[in-house]
């Protein structure tokens, strides 16, 4: 089993055309704290990519990296590259990538608590120029995929349930009219249906608005069925990536995120001490 | 019936006086708003607009004590004066300048720290520009006259004695500062509410993070929210040092503004221009009414009592924001 995972390779090449690429990238915070070892990834344009992995595995830092909001928490990118549409984006500010068409929905969503649900939506539109009416036209796209907002569009967004501050968050995301959205952690904290729910919107939005997908996901029975490709992250490194489906029927994919195992479920404490003794980067 | 009137009297003049209190409260929550800072340098910001503009108003040349103390002359004043209303822009213009560079030298490097180390380095702001203000226009005393009306109206006496066979005493600088904060409150009301970059000011004030991660600049926000902190000091400024003549002390007016920030919220822009009313109104009224019992001199604590009150019992203030905390 270990060396069907060495062999699988970091970087395979893949139908479709890479619109985000990572090039083996080292994360430090506060100069010291090293976090990411060298993450390597590629997201093809138009798919759902997702980055799997632990608690502190870095899942939310390789996101960071690829929107810089790294520096506010400063973090620094110190080995490596991100380059979008084959353009070496490493050192652009949020701003800049949000005009370019990335924008990250960060974990624990992050809506205005002030603000309206409908102001929150219109904030994401900020770096737009094209005019108020073709925001207006947007705004009632966002209303199409996420009811529930328009029915809370006047509430300040604070007093929202978890739910529905999730649908606030990735809709203030679209109304920038992205062409990648980085989405971290949407199912935490939620009910497993209102999971399901998210993940169903989010597969509409990537074929009604051709929108490309990179999500991290703690929950990988739930993101493996949703995206196209995974990648699993482990203490920084990427120890194996491959076909959602593939990884679905991977064996020590089933034994370590499923909590499966070829003689049924096992329980969880069997599989934390399979996991002291057998790790898949010493 | 006489004791009424004379009552009502000291209540028109409470508004009045809180209207200035509102002025200087404004700057405050302009600035806590967005950055979740408490500006501690507000009332130096009020005093440094003043000194500017009589300077540039009298055309005194900056740094004159300095550039005598260097070279041995002898030069004070360029010798022109500049017209009220162009000296005022200029202010304006010198208040957006120090907003860039306080952005630049100060705000830049501390972003994504604890609010308590960006309110010490207002502190440090604060004395710093009351050097600068000391060394760039001097020390003295200074009357600041910008052609607002000032003494006692007579229409409003004789309007009074009209209706009540009363008149009343009001001073006509009052008046003028009452109108002027009001229009400059449905200006920055409808800014923040109505607007883009008003939108984006609040939500930079929520949420950092989420406010760099849709792509607004914080610098530009934060330049821009000092710029107008900056142009109401100026107006605070201008009405302060009209009544009193611009001197050092002027920076104490921040203050007489702590109270009405507590009364009113420091979140709410409406809550500083009440508050202030209720502050000015109400140490006036107690003064007239209870000041006799206790042997006066109420005005002076009478704001922080009432201040102390608010703090525990409505710690957010009247119109403070609601923390917002779901379980």
């Amino acid at each position: 089993m270990l060396d069907a995972v060495a062999a699988a390779p970091v970087t395979p090449a893949r139908a479709g055309e890479a619109l985000l690429e990572v090039n083996n990238i080292e994360v430090i915070y506060n100069h010291v704290i090293l976090v990411l070892k060298g993450v390597s990834l590629s997201v093809p344009k138009g798919s759902i990519t997702a980055l799997l992995g632990g608690n502190g595995a870095g899942k939310t830092t390789t996101l960071k990296a690829v929107s810089n909001l790294l520096k506010s928490e400063r973090g620094e990118v110190t080995k490596g590259a991100i380059t979008y549409r084959g353009e070496n984006v490493t050192d652009l500010d949020p701003a800049a990538l949000v005009k370019k068409g990335v924008i990250q929905v960060m974990e624990g969503r992050h809506c205005f608590e002030h603000l309206t649900v409908e102001e929150n939506l219109l904030t994401g539109a900020y770096t737009r120029t094209d005019g108020a009416a073709a925001v207006r036209r947007d705004l009632e796209m966002v209303y199409e995929y996420f009811p529930r907002l328009k029915e809370r569009r006047k509430s300040q967004a604070g007093y929202t349930s978890g739910g529905e501050q999730q649908m606030c968050a990735m809709g203030r995301a679209l109304m920038s009219r992205p062409e990648t959205i980085l989405l971290d952690e949407p199912s935490m904290g939620l009910a497993p249906q209102l999971v399901e729910q998210i993940f169903q919107i989010v597969k509409k939005v990537n074929e009604g608005e051709g929108v490309t997908f990179l999500l991290a996901e703690q929950n990988t029975n739930v993101a493996l069925r949703y995206a196209h490709y995974g990648y699993i992250l482990e203490s920084g490194r990427v120890v194996m990536d491959g076909e959602a489906a593939a990884l679905r029927e991977n064996p020590d994919v089933k034994e370590f995120y499923l909590g499966m195992a070829e003689e049924g479920r096992k329980s969880f404490r069997d599989v934390r001490s399979y996991r002291r003794r057998k790790r898949w980067l010493a | 019936m006489e004791q009424l009137l004379y009552a009502s009297e000291v209540l028109v003049n409470g508004l009045m006086a809180g209207v200035m209190y509102s002025l200087v409260a404004l700057g405050f929550v302009l600035i806590f708003k967005a950055s979740g800072v408490f500006n501690y340098a507000q009332g130096v910001l009020a005093l440094f607009a003043a000194l500017t503009l009589v300077g540039i108003q009298q055309g005194q040349v900056p740094f004159a004590h300095l550039i005598n103390a260097i070279t041995g002359s002898h030069i004070s004043s360029f010798g022109w004066t500049v017209p009220s209303l162009l000296a005022i822009l200029l202010t304006a213009l010198v208040m957006v300048g120090l907003a860039i560079l306080i952005e630049a030298l100060v705000l830049k490097h501390l972003v994504g720290q604890e609010p308590i180390i960006m309110f010490m380095a207002t502190i440090g702001l604060a004395y710093f520009l009351e050097g600068l203000g000391d060394i760039m226009w001097g020390a003295d005393v200074k009357t600041l006259d910008v052609g607002l009306p000032q003494g006692i109206s007579d229409t409003a006496e004789a309007w009074t004695a009209a209706l009540t066979g009363y008149g009343f005493f009001i001073d006509r600088l009052d008046i003028w500062a009452t109108v002027i904060a009001a229009l400059l409150v449905a200006a920055l009301v409808a800014f923040s509410q109505y607007t883009k970059q008003g939108r984006a000011m609040r939500a930079v004030a929520d949420d950092h993070q989420a406010a760099l991660s849709v792509g607004i600049s914080l610098r530009f926000i934060w330049v821009m929210v000092w710029s107008i902190a900056g142009f109401v000091a100026l107006v605070a400024g201008i009405m302060w040092g009209t009544k009193s003549g611009v001197q050092f002390s002027l920076s104490l007016i921040a203050l007489k503004a702590l109270p009405v920030l507590m009364l009113g919220g420091f979140t709410s822009i409406p809550g500083a221009i009440v508050g202030g009313l209720i502050i000015g109104v109400g140490e006036k009224l107690f003064e007239f009414y209870i000041g006799p019992m206790v042997g006066g001199a109420t005005e002076s604590w009478f704001a922080y009592v009432l201040a102390l009150i608010f703090l525990v019992f409505r710690p957010q203030g009247l119109f403070g924001e609601r923390i917002i905390e779901r379980v």
